[in-house]
């Protein structure tokens, strides 16, 4: 496969990341030959630093095909899951029971029951989110554990979670395990269009290929302009806790508290605009805890094991970008903030649409001119 | 397996403790790791996840190996609490019982 000058390749995919190593892995089991260039460690990396829902509920307010979009990967998910496994032997740990949100006074319920309205009530809404807003009774049903000041909550059946760093391993060998090659340290410095397709100058050498894909998380930013595209990215910041591991309590991921397969329980997450400092702070950590222990006081009593930030990879309007390059065709950008959610339309639907050479007209509304139009005056 | 190194040099008071409902004695000022230990008594827990057996290990407070419920307060590290008369110490079968 490699050629006397490096690799030569049907497509180059840049960033290994779970965005990189979906569309990797989709692209390869259709029997692409695939190289995929990543960055080392000192790189940015939310896939290795993320929270691991499967989420849908508040999925696709501003954007209705955004909560279809979401709403087909987490269906697709369980697919994802069997064949990583067959092909890896490595359990993703993916589970659907159904998720919630849950507010701790009634104003919060209330914010959270009205977004809600909004978001079912587009008109272009095209999928059924499932969602229903549960008193504390009917809660404390189905979450036993929670505390006296949660007042209700939202559940959604398409919700879930998963193992991340599993799903990231799994997607690694999966693709490997079609013939995919990975080069580890080779950030990208320079991609130029050529006859033939790209070449591709990174700090391991020369990559040439038919076609590149553009998945190098905030990396976008710098590499999107090579090909004729943009990619308005930039980082933010989140925070998560975890705890020892504890006996199951928590059937249901809750969007700040899940228990995982391992019996860790993950408190998370803020959402701060701290550029590209990714250090934790003892005020957000605090308040993280605090808002948990509401919802679960027997948390009071675990101790925490680690926490730290990461950042995340995040467009404007918060919706991922799928762009096709006009100028240099065969380019294509793919970014969104939330890969693990969206890893099983990235590799089943998002990668056969790469793979044909051209992404689907019904993709059109996660294109980037959206950024382009003029807000109302 | 492990002795006092000066049991007869430096009597010290005896204190009386349990360990899964059974009495054992140390002596006023160990550590509960040590008087584990001393005890024979030193498997204190097993694993969450593959379920081996643990013991304590660094006796400085660093590695968690030694975790035990004290009281009634789960994952304890008895390296860095000391005996008391009538301590109550179970040790720990996987995961922490949460709340515990
Ligand atoms: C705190 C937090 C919580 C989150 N929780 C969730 C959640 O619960 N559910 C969910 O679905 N998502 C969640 N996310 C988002 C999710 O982690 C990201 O959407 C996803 O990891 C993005 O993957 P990526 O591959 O685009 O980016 P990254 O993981 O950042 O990967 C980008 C890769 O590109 C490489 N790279 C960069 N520049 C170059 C270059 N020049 N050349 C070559 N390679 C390059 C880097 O080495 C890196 O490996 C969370 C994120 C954070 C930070
Ligand atoms: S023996 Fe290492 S922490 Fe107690």
């Amino acid at each position: 496969m490699a050629g006397m000058s490096g690799d030569d390749a049907d497509f180059a995919v840049l960033g290994g990341g779970l965005v990189g190593a979906a569309t990797a892995w989709g692209l390869a089991r259709l029997g692409r030959r695939v190289v995929v260039l990543d960055e080392g460690d000192v790189a940015h990396r939310a896939s290795r630093g993320n929270f691991a829902l499967v989420w849908v509920q508040s999925k696709g307010l501003g954007m209705p095909r955004y909560a279809a979009w979401t709403r087909q990967s987490s269906d697709l998910w369980s697919g994802l899951a069997d064949e990583l496994k067959r092909e890896t032997g490595i359990d993703t740990r993916f589970e659907r029971p159904g998720g919630f949100s849950l507010a701790l006074d009634e104003a919060e319920l209330e914010r959270r029951v009205a977004m809600l309205r909004r978001l079912h009530n587009q008109p272009e809404m095209t999928v059924a989110l499932g969602t229903e807003i549960v008193d504390r009774g009917r809660l404390a049903g189905m979450l036993p554990e929670i505390g006296p000041d949660v007042v209700g909550g939202v559940y959604c059946p398409f919700d879930g979670h998963a193992n991340s760093l599993k799903l990231l391993r799994a997607l690694h060998a999966g693709m490997q395990h079609h013939g995919a090659v990975y080069r580890g340290g080779c950030a990208v410095q320079a991609i130029e269009p050529s006859a033939d397709g790209f070449r591709i100058r990174h700090d391991g050498g020369e990559t040439r290929a038919a076609r590149v894909v553009l998945a190098a998380g905030i990396g976008n930013a710098r590499l999107a302009p090579m090909v004729g595209l943009e990619a308005k990215v930039r980082p933010q910041r989140g925070q998560i806790l975890v705890t020892e591991r504890l006996q199951p309590f928590l059937r249901h991921p809750v969007v700040t508290v899940r228990q995982t397969d391992e019996g860790s329980v993950m408190l998370g997450d803020s959402q701060e605009e701290a550029g590209f400092d990714d250090s934790v702070g003892t005020d957000v950590l605090a308040t993280i805890a605090r808002r948990a222990t509401r919802m679960f006081p027997l948390l009071g009593r675990a101790n925490v094991v680690r926490s730290w930030a990461a950042l995340r990879v995040m467009t404007r309007d918060g919706f991922p970008i799928y762009a096709a390059s006009a100028r240099h065709p065969g380019a294509f950008l793919v970014t969104c903030h939330s890969g693990v959610t969206l890893a099983a339309a990235h590799a089943y639907v998002l990668a056969p649409m790469l793979a044909a050479g051209a992404l689907a007209p019904d993709l059109a509304a996660f294109a980037p001119e959206r950024f382009d139009v003029s807000p109302p005056g | 397996m492990f002795r006092r190194l000066d049991d007869a040099l430096t009597p010290a008071p005896v204190v009386g403790l349990t360990v899964d409902g059974t009495r054992i004695e140390a002596r006023a000022g160990d550590l509960l790791a040590a008087a584990l230990l001393a005890a024979g008594r030193g498997l204190c827990r097993t694993t969450p996840v593959s379920g081996a057996p643990r013991a304590p290990y660094c006796m400085m407070g660093v590695c968690f190996e030694c975790l035990v419920t004290v009281d009634g307060m789960g994952s304890r590290q008895a390296c860095l609490v000391p005996v008391r008369e009538g301590m109550v110490v179970e040790t720990q079968r996987g995961a922490r019982v949460p709340g515990r």
